[in-house]
């Protein structure tokens, strides 16, 4: 097959279930040997672009390039794309091993070879010693290793994965997800990966992919996403920012003058006009404090407080609207119904376009 | 406490004999001689029945030969229809499924003697009565229902993920089903291939429409023995009845423990 990693490309792809649009008018560009995610909330599509991707469901309408080529009516098997199931979907009747091999077996290498092939990735993910065993008698996280193994067997142009930390404990899910990213570097691969989980996201990502009610809510890079969100969907699904009502008072060039709450603030225009806007605020960009401080700042009442160790998260009632507040200094805690000052040094704020 | 044991105790005889009692008396009518009515045990006891049973002018093992023949052959004519046909219906979508699936019941509705008087008549125009072909197409019919019931259960078990995995690695169609597909419905597969086998060899009536007086098995030879008052015989007979099944039981459990369950381990 052709070695190298390969570009995909979605050229306003559709694709329906009689009633239903799981893939409506997707468009988007992945560069070779870049990983991108394709985020968004439950049922918004993602699964069903990645089978696009792999050709395990045809386009309704539009167009799939891998590598330049058109391949949007071609069968699975016939596209040098391979997939990591988030069943992991080993075959219960083989051993690892064969598990591993059957990708060069069912491509009509020689047993032997096959068995080196598969061997060689088995090693890659760390599973050597382990080629006897069926998979049954694997942990989640090596079953998950098996099912990268099988997948990296034909070195293909580019690698899929479906939700692949979602069987995974907490902890094991940070140290996979560095693995596959590091996997992905060092084999210079193209991986598009599918999740639910922001954090995620941005922590693998070069390039994100935001869904929603089957469309890309935004594309772009972790830090565009998480600082200069399109939207509503986008700003409140990345970290939780809150969406507020503010008024741009003045515009000179690319920078606007915007009030919220009585607080002025110069922010980026991103194309707004003066009148009524919508601004988004990281939880973390809120600070608190019990006196009046010099900056300018709005008075609010804490609604429920909930120490979680590194943070405590606030609920803020406020001439802004119901605040939600992350505080890195969980040692300086304010009760529920205490009277606080909100002030916005200025950073993770945002004019959302929309 | 002691009147709990007692109950179990009774319970488990009682079952004992209801599954045994009946073996035991067939084993003893085999080897008795003579045996009257008021008499609890055979008068004498001999293998003289034995001998007629087995000259061979005597048919027994024809119609052994016959049994296991026809019983072969209808298990594999069986899963020739029930494999594609349970695939098809395992990869339906499941309403559909169960609707086709309740129509092949119909057939059973109709009282299976009418049936079968009208299957010798078509058969008898064909040339198909008194052969061996005809009475495998009779028990074919009789076991395809349930042949095709179980295989589109063991086919709708099959993960459809694992198929995509396998098409995803590149292998085509006929690949993914006999590398993936088969393999994991195969003790499903296995135990309707038991069914059909032991339903053949049992079958009656049908054999009885379509393959008197040409072709005879051991349940004809069986009911010939009793209906002559030939306790002896059918007894015998019965055991010999016994060989295949048994045989075809051993058979496929080696290989269901050799291939399939090793592999299938939880
Ligand atoms: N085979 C199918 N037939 C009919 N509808 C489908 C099918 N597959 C998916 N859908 C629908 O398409 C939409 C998108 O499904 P998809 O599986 O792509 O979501 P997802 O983003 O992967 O969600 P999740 O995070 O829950 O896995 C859903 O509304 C789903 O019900
Ligand atoms: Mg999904």
């Amino acid at each position: 097959m052709a070695g190298g990693p390969a570009s995909v490309e979605f050229r306003a792809v559709v694709k329906r279930y009689g009633a239903v649009t799981a893939v409506d008018g997707v468009s988007f560009t992945i560069e070779p040997g870049t990983l991108a995610t394709l985020l968004g909330p439950s049922g918004c599509g993602k699964t069903t672009t990645l089978r696009l991707i792999a050709g395990l469901e045809l386009a309704t309408e539009g167009q799939i390039l891998i590598g330049g080529r058109d391949v949007t009516r071609r069968a699975a098997a016939e596209r040098d794309v391979s997939m990591v199931f988030q069943s992991y979907a080993l075959f219960p009747h083989m051993t690892v091993l064969e598990n591993a091999a059957y990708g060069p077996i069912v491509d009509g290498t020689p047993r032997k070879e096959a068995h080196a092939m598969a061997r060689a990735k088995l090693e890659l993910v760390g599973l050597s010693g382990f080629e006897a065993r069926m998979p049954s008698e694997l942990s989640g996280g090596q079953q998950q290793r098996v099912a990268v193994a099988r997948a990296l067997v034909l070195e293909p142009q580019v690698l899929l994965f479906d939700e692949p930390l979602s069987n995974l404990d907490a902890k094991l899910r940070r140290r996979v997800r560095e693995d596959i990213r590091e996997l992905q570097r060092r084999l210079n691969l193209t991986v598009v990966y599918v999740t639910h989980d922001q954090q995620e996201a941005l922590a693998v990502s070069d390039r994100v992919i935001v869904m929603s009610n089957a469309r890309i809510a935004q594309a772009g890079s972790p830090r565009d996403l998480y600082e200069r969100p399109a939207n509503r969907f986008v700003a409140d699904f990345i970290g939780d920012a809150n969406v507020v009502a503010a008024e741009l008072i003045e515009v000179s060039g690319d920078r606007a003058k915007v009030v919220l709450g009585g607080i002025a603030l110069e922010l980026e225009r991103r194309g707004a006009r003066p009148g009524p806007v919508t601004v988004a605020i990281r939880p973390e960009a809120l600070l608190l404090s019990a006196d009046r401080p010099a900056a300018p700042a709005a008075p609010g009442r804490i609604g429920k407080a909930a120490y979680l160790g590194t943070h405590m998260e606030y609920t803020v009632t406020s001439a802004l609207g119901e605040l939600f507040v992350i505080d890195r200094m969980p040692s300086r805690a304010f009760a529920a119904g205490a009277e606080v000052w909100i002030s916005l040094p200025g950073t993770g704020v945002a004019i959302v376009p929309e | 406490m002691k009147l709990g044991w007692i109950i179990r105790g009774v319970l488990l005889g009682a079952l004992a004999v209801a599954v045994f009692g009946p073996l035991v008396n067939m084993l003893l009518w085999a080897v008795a001689e003579r045996w009257y009515f008021p008499a609890k045990l055979p008068i004498e006891y001999g293998f003289s029945y034995w001998e007629r049973v087995f000259r061979p002018r005597g048919n027994a093992m024809e119609s052994l030969f016959n049994s296991v023949v026809i019983a072969g052959g209808t298990v594999a004519l069986c899963l020739a229809v029930a494999l594609p046909a349970g695939y098809a219906l395992a990869r339906l979508r499941l309403p559909l499924r169960s609707l086709i699936l309740l129509a092949f019941l119909l057939p059973q509705a109709v009282p299976n003697l009418a049936v079968y008087i009208n299957v010798a008549r078509i058969f008898y125009s064909l040339g198909l009565n008194g052969t061996i072909a005809g009475v495998v197409l009779v028990h074919t019919v009789h076991g395809l229902l349930f042949a095709v019931w179980i295989t589109t259960a063991a086919f709708a078990a099959v993960d459809r993920e694992l198929e995509q995995a396998a098409r995803n690695m590149g292998a085509g169609p006929l690949r993914t089903f006999f590398t993936v597909t088969l393999p994991l419905a195969a003790p499903g597969i296995l135990a309707s291939a038991i069914f059909v086998f032991l339903e053949s060899l049992d079958e009656f009536t049908g054999t009885y429409f379509v393959g008197v007086p040409d072709v005879m098995t051991l349940p004809l030879l069986l009911y010939n023995a009793s209906a002559g008052g030939n306790y002896q015989i059918a007894s015998i007979t019965a055991l010999i009845l016994l060989i295949p099944s048994i045989g075809f039981m051993l058979f496929v459990e080696r290989f269901l423990r050799a291939d399939v369950l090793a592999k299938m381990g939880g």
